[in-house]
């Protein structure tokens, strides 16, 4: 089974699907639909058989494919995961049908977009096409499992860039208010930092023996001011997709123009590059380098924190309000990588995991407020849990969850990280403690206003308010809210999957630390 | 008076110039002697059979390495390259400026002395088949710059500078719409250029002093000349002052930067670009650069090389220049031609990065980089025909709200193309920028490749704005239509982006290719 070229039919199946889609014709949207939900369905059993053939405790990186592509100049199509990017790649083949399910209706006729109710009188002339949203949703899903599977600097860094164009299109063409401006900045961002990822990209290429192989490069002898420059140059690129403060400002942008399905997506998985990144590219390949700059990126985090957290309570837009939420996210697994042990690197690769499923279903859950609504707008709301008890209910749930309540999985990876830092650096690890009143607040009060409270008479009369979950909605969420309460109290089988990589890592950057590990954490709850 | 000595010629070297060169001459006669009504046709026929000839020809003789006609012209791994690339990029601008369905009679001028804006003007702009004299023209320069870049003397090279470039002035000023902003651009290109050919020749002067007392140590040569053998001896050992050597240089690569459009020498492009039929336009900006650069590339690598230390700095800043300028001004654009014009500049400067990693990585990357960026550039140009209103084609960008909504395909194609050149991966213009950037990494011209990756990032801004006018915006009704191309405009839209595509995902054939062909004869 594990002969199986499992990574390449997983990036290759999501783009056969793409096109199939995007060449069905405008007038079945249902078919469309339905194909790309089946399609996304297919990725994920081929997923959980991949995860099932994933041997836990065997070597390093698994499935290892290679073909040749260019070989002049030592570039070869390789796909290999460990453990952190099989956690991710299981989190996409979860996320992408679920989105796809919650988008249902979104590309019908500008409904699930506000602010293009406004322009009603040009939404009947171009009536964007349901097939190629969904398409344009499938190839996302093959080049960030293109992202997460590759094994070789050049590969990566064309997913890398690839996976631009269809967010892009996705929130330019099916966004809402400032769809325009959000697309282009996210892009624009997006590109300057890869494009000073491509500097460094030909750099290591050049000092590193002229080959792209991750495996291979990883024992480069690099002259030590290189590599801090070559660092420097993959560091801005993932700081800036992650975000981390300060290259934080597209994400609001993108995350409240996007549609729903494509911000749970874009926060959920797509930011997760960059510390993906972070973790596979600069420690294990520069980690002199890596310990040069930790010190400034854990202040970056830690401000990013406080910061993210302050301006998403002021925040009247539910969807912002949500991005920045993740960027204060974004912080805490930030500060999980750079405090170099074993525990807090583990605690913030299940941060990525539960942040996507949390995040993930808070966007959900905040598309479909904002679906029935038609704006996104918290003082728009007030009161929903009165008229749809069971929304009302899931998005207290899903705050819950992104605020880390015990009992949660977000709890586990967080207290990790915690616990992880405060054993190296007693500061930091405070300050991101304070993080979480911070968080407490942003999350609950927006519940508050939103779901709790006396009913806000304007509701009432919007009829789409009256509908509470309907079977396809229940059919999103509950896998979510499933998996965030059985990682909370047995995260086990991931954390065995993350750990030895995690592990690996911090061996390659040169820290070791008899830290207990997260099993042993585990025993002594 | 002694006996002349006439040089051994291998034809069939040579065969891949003479055959366009011929082809050309008999278009002339096809204009003599064949009636009016046949003759577009029979040129059009000619011209594309000639094309086809010489690429067979340039297939047939890939393995050939000879200077002939002594030492006139340089047969080698290059210049057959080149040839090569230059012969199927004339053939799509070709398919090109031979369409005939968008426009009434094709985007060519009948008569071009009649005065603009009488009421003949009026008449034949309307009604007229345009001149068939188009196909010659467009020969004797393909021709010419066959020769450019094999070239194996500056005096060769000059006469072939010639060649390519006074047709290509008449071509200018043909174009049927918009008359006046053609001749303007003709007349600009005419004089800058005749000056930047006066520079050149000062520079063959400059040189042939230098040279005084030195030979290139072939059978019968006297000392002194201009051929490069000659020069790169010259360069290592000649008594003369480095004054006229260092001036040589500098001016010779003044003629040579005017024509690839490099910063200073640059201000012709987006007028001359905006001016000329979008056909010759494409023709200009694919196979003028590539011949451009072939002769930049044999000057500097072939007779230049021992004096590297001296000119790369110089030429790097010229290079750096030319991304900047570039990429800056392209964001201030309005009109889709000009933005293409300045975009060309900054592709300009990438090569420059390329040709000054100085070694065999260089080469070969700036010749990949020649072939990928002609077949984008083609078809962007190509599919900015296809735009049009009742005035002719809409280039102004504002027109081009909406476009995606009115015509995904088009739209999508033309995303294609511009997110090449923006360098995405998986197009060509990615590959081709990676080549060039790697070698000149290699060759320890650092800040070479941030300046390029920083112009790059600012460069990405101007096309994402025309795929947000095309996208995002809302049609309205000024939006001009999509017209439905014909069968040769397809064609060469179907085989630009079509090459962009395969040479983005499969590159390695090609530079293989280029790599192997990278070694010049002396």
């Amino acid at each position: 089974m594990s002969d199986f070229p499992f990574l390449s039919v997983l990036t290759v199946a999501p783009l056969v699907g793409a096109v199939v889609v995007a060449f069905l014709p405008r007038r079945r949207p249902e078919l469309a639909k339905r194909i790309a939900l089946g399609w996304s369905l297919a990725v994920l059993a081929l997923s959980v058989a991949m995860w099932i053939a994933f041997k836990v405790g065997g070597d390093r990186m698994q499935f290892r494919e290679s073909y040749p592509w260019i070989p002049d100049w030592g570039i070869r199509v390789t796909f290999a995961v460990d453990g952190i990017a099989l956690v991710m790649l299981m989190l996409i083949a979860v996320l992408v049908p679920l989105v796809i399910l919650a988008s249902w209706h979104d590309a019908d006729d500008g409904s699930g977009a506000p602010g293009e109710a406004a322009r009603a009188g040009t939404v009947a002339v171009n009536k964007r096409s349901v097939p190629v949203y969904f398409a344009l949703i499938l190839a996302l899903e093959c080049t960030m499992i293109g992202v997460f599977a590759a094994a070789d600097v050049f590969l990566f860094y064309v997913f890398f860039e690839v996976m631009l164009v269809p967010m892009y299109f996705l929130i330019g063409s099916y966004g809402g208010h400032q769809r325009q401006y959000a697309a282009v900045k996210f892009f624009l961002y997006s590109l300057v930092g890869g494009l000073f990822m491509l500097a460094a990209v030909i750099g290591l290429w050049a000092v590193g023996g002229r080959t792209f192989d991750w495996s291979a490069l990883i024992g480069a002898d690099i002259a030590t001011d290189t590599a801090r420059w070559l660092f420097l140059g993959f560091f801005v690129a993932f700081a800036i997709k992650a975000p981390f403060f300060p290259f934080h400002t597209w994400l609001p942008d993108a995350g409240g123009a996007a549609p729903a399905g494509a911000a749970a997506l874009l926060v959920g998985v797509l930011d997760k590059v960059g510390t993906f990144g972070i973790l596979r590219y600069c420690l294990p390949l520069f980690p002199e380098a890596s310990r040069w700059f930790a010190p400034w990126a854990l202040a970056l985090a830690a401000i990013g924190i406080i910061y993210a957290a302050l301006l998403a309570v002021g925040q009247n837009d539910l969807k912002r309000l949500v991005s920045y939420t993740s960027i204060a996210h974004f912080g805490f697994i930030g500060i999980g990588i750079f405090a170099f042990t074993t525990q807090a690197g583990t605690g913030a690769v299940l941060y990525m995991l539960n942040h996507g499923l949390a995040t993930g279903l808070l966007f959900l859950v905040v598309g479909m407020l904002v679906a029935r609504r038609r704006s996104a707008l918290v003082s728009d709301f007030g009161g929903v849990g009165r008229l749809v008890p069971l929304l009302g209910g899931v998005l207290l749930f899903a705050g819950l969850a992104s605020l880390a309540l015990p009992g949660t999985a977000p709890f586990v990876s967080e207290f990790l990280v915690l616990i992880g830092t405060f054993t190296v650096n007693k500061p930091v690890a405070v300050i991101a403690t304070i993080g979480i009143i911070f968080a407490a607040a942003y999350v609950l009060w927006m519940v508050q206003r939103t779901a709790q409270g006396t009913l806000n008479p304007a509701l009432s009369e919007v009829d789409d308010m009256r509908r509470d979950l309907t079977a396809r909605e229940r059919v999103v969420v509950a896998p979510l809210i499933a998996l965030l309460i059985v990682l909370g109290f047995y995260p086990k089988p991931v954390t065995d999957v993350i750990n030895p990589a995690v592990q690996a890592t911090m061996q390659d950057v040169g820290t070791s630390d008899p830290a207990p590990t997260a099993g042993n954490l585990e025993a002594a709850k | 008076m002694s006996e002349v000595n006439l040089p051994p010629i291998d034809y069939a070297a040579l065969a891949p110039i003479l055959i366009p060169f011929g082809v050309a001459c008999a278009g002339v006669l096809v204009e003599a002697f064949v009636p009016r009504r046949a003759r577009y046709l029979a040129q059009l026929g000619l011209a594309l059979a000639g094309l086809l000839a010489a690429l067979v020809a340039v297939v047939l003789v890939a393995d050939r390495r000879v200077l002939t006609i002594g030492g006139a012209v340089a047969v080698d791994g290059p210049a057959l390259f080149l040839q090569g690339t230059i012969v199927v990029l004339a053939l799509i601008a070709l398919l090109l400026i031979g369409e005939r369905s968008l426009d009434n009679g094709g985007s060519f001028v009948a008569q071009a002395a009649i005065t603009v804006g009488s009421e003949r003007d009026r008449v034949q702009e309307e009604r007229e088949p345009g001149a068939t004299e188009v196909y010659p023209l467009t020969m004797f320069a393909v021709s010419g710059m066959l020769l450019f870049v094999a070239a194996g003397d500056l005096l060769t090279m000059f006469i072939a500078l010639e060649v390519l470039s006074l047709p290509l002035y008449l071509l200018c000023a043909l174009a049927r719409r918009r008359r006046l902003l053609s001749q303007e651009a003709a007349l600009k290109y005419f004089m800058l250029g005749a000056y930047a050919s006066g520079f050149f020749l000062f520079g063959v002067a400059l040189i042939y002093g230098f040279t005084v007392g030195v030979g290139n140590g072939r059978k019968g040569d006297q000392p002194g000349g201009v051929d490069f053998a000659t020069i790169h001896a010259a360069v290592g050992d000649s008594s003369a002052s480095p004054v006229l050597l260092f001036a040589g240089i500098a001016l010779l690569s003044i003629g040579l930067l005017f024509k690839a459009a490099a910063a200073p020498f640059h201000v012709w492009t987006p007028d001359v670009y905006q001016g000329a039929p979008t056909s010759i336009t494409a023709f200009m900006a694919a196979c003028t650069k590539v011949a451009a650069f072939g002769g930049l590339l044999r000057v500097l690598y072939v007779a230049f090389a021992g004096a590297a230390w001296d000119f790369t700095p110089v030429l790097g800043t010229v290079g750096v220049l030319t991304m900047l300028v570039g990429a800056i001004l392209a964001v201030t654009q309005t009109d889709v031609k000009r933005l293409l014009a300045y975009s060309s500049v900054a592709n300009a400067g990438y090569l420059l990065v390329g040709v000054l990693a100085g070694s065999k990585d260089g080469l070969s990357s700036t010749m990949f980089y020649l072939v990928a960026y002609g077949f984008s550039v083609i078809a962007a140009f190509a599919l900015v025909t296809l735009v049009r209103d009742p005035d002719g084609e809409a280039t102004h960008l504002s027109r081009w709200a909406g476009l995606g909504r009115r015509s995904p395909l088009f739209a999508s194609v033309f995303t294609f193309v511009l997110l090449a050149f923006a360098g995405i991966p998986l197009t060509s213009g990615f590959m081709s920028k990676f080549a060039v950037f790697g070698a000149a990494l290699a060759a320890g011209q650092v800040w070479l490749v941030i300046v390029g990756v920083v112009s790059s990032m600012i460069l990405a801004f101007p096309y994402l704005r025309v795929v947000v006018m095309m996208w995002l915006s809302e049609p309205s009704d000024a939006t001009p239509t999509v017209t439905v191309p014909g069968a040769l405009t397809s064609a060469a839209v179907m085989i630009g982006v079509l090459a962009t595509l395969v040479l983005g995902v499969v590159p390695a054939w090609l530079l293989d290719l280029s790599r192997g062909a990278a070694e010049f004869v002396r």
